[in-house]
């Protein structure tokens, strides 16, 4: 029962995949699957009807029943009408020619807007270079000012406040002019949390952004949340007319649904993914991805994102050549090793891997056992590390007590070393390795 | 009618030691009002028409009927199995022609409604000295918040000697938040020292109390997604040492659950139930226009009841759980 969409969807999919023709019973039997998918992902009710029949039009039409393939076409009518929900290609933050930028952030209670505030300005310190600020004008929140003082500092911002003792709309506009006399590149104005029903507060979050025109205003939702995602999003698009979203707690196994709501009913894009509690958790999002993401197909370009800031082109040349010549020895699969750990937590990575979702359910990685390997790799000589084949007996032993180790443990390696090695010949082959055997077979 | 605060507390002692706000016995016409105002502000705009079951869209069954009456629950965030259940029921009564007129079924709906959300023990035991009160529950589901209404609650209207723990050690400005939710209460405050461990301040809090004599004990911990292994851990770690301190404590195990959450609901449930037994929920934000039914979906698969609702940010904004008003909003 708890299946995730890309799960259901792959199941449902891939019985499709399988066959050879598409009767409109087929199709009719994989549209309900899917609308009972999207209703546990969260997306709104009204939104999976137009979607599913969407796809049900698509398929129907000629091109699929009696044809050839007709599986792969639903698969990619169901994934382009998902992305075509997403949003197409990544919406992006409007900057001022003249500045400061001023941001808003507004959101009901408890969806991350304060933590979002910080992760953003440090997102664009570090990735903009810019000079940000942000400003605290959420009153009511007993101790809000303290903990955006404390994020600030994290992020390496300045922190505007006054208290709690004056308007927020003064805060504001005090806030945006003393940013614009400090040459402040941004401004991040931090509101407090309000009920899209609530007729003051509403007002209230008008009048800040008549005070201070902020270029971009940022509607914070929380990944989890139901059905009501689109009664918020309408009412604060009436209000304000925010520019774009920002998804957060992104990090838990939440579907996401709000997400495809809120762009859907709204046509606001969603621009950022926060994806945990730190600080630097905080990425641009990208709808087609995330829609690739939801059908299974993995957030690859992520992937290759963080890989390409932390992977040094010459050792992936030399790597390549390595491969090739099929000179691939253990002393490359540490350095491969500590090019992954580099990359970030291996359990996030190994989500977006396209494939990876099903067979790596369950199975949690353990940087500790990461440790264990290199201690035992380290051990070895130069010409070993070459050619663990002559691992045997006495060196097994040796190798067992350098690291710290026993004997099972450097046998299990090199076991799985060779495994790695077999896969790695079958690519250079032009070969598609089968991965999830290669990980049942490591257990 | 809507659930007093003496049938959720199970308290020791002459009836006159409970001094409320309002008198024990209240007349009918200020239960209806109460249950208007909770339905109000359990429903602030009138967008929800789609959404609303009206005696009439019983009255001449169709398969429309059935849908309308699914889409309403799945607005409701009550998820597609427990909606497919009640429906079929219903369904199935109505064609057996148990049921005639819409009122009947109107009324039947709402009866299976309400047998779901009441499930369990749907009471907070007070009698242990101290009782001692778990909160856990997802960031920014309202755990902080909640716990400084209680806080007051016991404090102001149950004339009760209160220890607050800050348990929350790892966020941002969280002891200062909860410390003012003290001052606001009247109500002993327990913190750590820089970089204490959440444990700890429960132990302390707790041995505090015994010293001092106090009535309850309640815990504050911090935000954490239930997907977090290693937070999960700690939070288990943080239930086993005051276990230790008292075998049968915590005494209440409460879960704070965000009205506006969708079907992860469920998951967040499940996976803090197997971290520390949570005994109750407590149902908040109701104060917007979710309906809260995640709560039911929550009631149906794992029993967990809801004990709580909260319905603002004020003190006083929390509320006993009545599980036939909360069915009726459901519907309304």
């Amino acid at each position: 029962m708890f299946d995730s969409l890309a799960e259901k969807l792959q199941a449902t999919l891939s019985e499709v995949r399988g066959r050879g023709t598409l009767t409109e019973a087929d199709i009719n039997a994989a549209m309900r699957e899917i609308r009972l998918a999207l209703l546990e992902a969260d997306v709104n009710f009204k939104v999976v009807k137009s979607f599913t029949n969407a796809v049900k039009d698509r398929a129907l039409g000629a091109d699929i029943v009696g044809k050839l393939n007709p599986g792969q076409q639903v698969v990619k009518i169901v994934s382009d009408e998902l992305t075509a929900l997403m949003g197409g290609s990544a919406g992006e933050l409007a900057f001022s020619p003249r500045p400061p930028t001023i941001v808003l952030m507004a959101g009901l209670q408890g969806s991350g807007k304060t933590t979002a505030t910080g992760k953003l300005a440090r997102y664009l310190r570090t990735e903009h270079n810019s000079s940000v600020a942000v400003a605290a004008c959420d009153v009511y929140r007993p101790a809000a000012v303290d903990q955006l003082i404390k994020v600030g500092q994290q992020a390496g911002v300045d922190v505007y406040e006054q208290g709690t003792d004056r308007n927020p709309v003064d805060i504001a506009k005090w806030a945006a002019d003393r940013a614009r006399a400090e040459g402040k590149d941004v401004l991040i104005v931090d509101t407090s949390g309000r009920l899209h029903v609530d007729a003051e507060l509403m007002a209230e979050l008008a009048n800040i952004k008549k005070a201070i025109n902020p270029h971009d205003i940022l509607l914070v939702v929380d990944a989890m949340t139901g059905q009501d995602a689109v009664n918020v999003a309408e009412q604060f698009a009436e209000v304000v007319d925010f520019d774009g979203v920002v998804m957060s707690k992104l990090d838990g196994d939440a579907r996401g649904g709000a997400a495809l709501s809120v762009k859907a009913v709204t046509g606001k894009p969603i621009l950022f993914a926060s994806t945990g509690e730190k600080l630097d958790q905080f990425e641009r999002f990208h709808p087609d991805r995330m829609a690739q993401r939801i059908l299974g197909m993995g957030d690859v370009m992520t992937l290759i994102e963080k890989a390409e800031s932390s992977f040094d082109e010459q050792q992936a040349a030399e790597l390549e050549r390595k491969l090739r010549k099929q000179d691939f020895g253990l002393d490359d699969f540490l350095d491969q090793m500590r090019q992954i750990r580099k990359l970030g937590p291996l359990q996030s990575l190994l989500g977006m891997i396209p494939g990876m979702g099903k067979e790596l359910r369950g199975v949690k990685v353990d940087e500790k056992e990461f440790d264990r390997l290199q201690a035992i790799i380290l051990s070895m000589t130069p010409q070993e590390r070459r050619h663990p084949e002559l691992i045997k007996g006495s060196r097994r032993l040796r190798i067992a007590k350098g690291s710290g180790t026993n004997v099972q443990a450097v046998k299990q390696l090199i076991k799985q070393f060779e495994q790695m090695r077999k896969v790695m010949r079958q690519v250079s082959q032009g070969r598609m390795p089968d991965l999830g055997a290669l990980m049942r077979q490591g257990r | 009618m809507a659930r007093d605060w003496r049938e959720l507390f199970i308290i020791d002692g002459a009836a006159g030691e409970y001094d409320p706000a309002h008198p024990a016995a209240e007349e009918p016409e200020r239960r209806v009002g109460r249950f208007r105002r909770l339905r109000e502000s359990l429903r602030k705009t009138r967008q929800a028409l789609q959404s609303e079951i009206q005696a009439t869209l019983f009255e001449d069954l169709s398969d429309e009927t059935w849908e309308r009456l699914e889409e309403a629950l799945i607005y409701a965030d009550v998820g597609a199995q427990t909606t497919a259940k009640v429906v079929a029921q219903l369904e199935q009564e109505a064609t057996e022609n148990k049921l005639t007129g819409g009122q009947e079924l109107s009324d039947r709906l709402v009866e299976l409604l309400t047998e779901i959300a009441q499930t369990g023990n749907d009471t907070i035991d007070l009698r242990p000295e101290p009782t001692v009160i778990l909160v856990a529950g997802v960031n920014g589901t309202g755990k902080t918040t909640t716990l400084g209404k209680l806080a007051w609650h016991l404090s102001q209207e149950l004339k009760r000697s209160v220890v607050l723990a800050a348990g929350d050690t790892f966020r941002a400005a969280a002891v200062e938040q909860l410390e003012l939710w003290a001052q606001r209460a009247g109500v002993e405050f327990v913190k750590g020292g820089v970089g204490a461990d959440s444990a700890s301040v429960a132990f302390d809090a707790i041995a505090q109390a015994r010293r001092q004599g106090a009535d309850v004990v309640l815990i504050d911990t911090a935000g954490r997604l239930h997907t977090q292994d290693n937070l999960m851990a700690e939070l288990a770690k943080v239930r086993r040492v005051i276990a230790k301190q008292i075998p049968e404590a915590p005494h209440e195990t409460l879960l704070t659950v965000d009205a506006t959450t969708g079907q992860n609901g469920l998951r967040q449930a499940k996976a803090f139930s197997e971290a520390i037994d949570v005994s109750g929920l407590v149902l908040t934000k109701l104060d917007g226009t979710a309906k809260g039914g995640i709560a039911l979906a929550i009631a149906q698969e794992l029993g967990i009841p809801v004990k709580l609702i909260g319905v603002g940010e004020q003190l006083e904004d929390l509320r006993p759980f009545d599980a036939a008003d909360f069915a009726r909003a459901l519907v309304s």
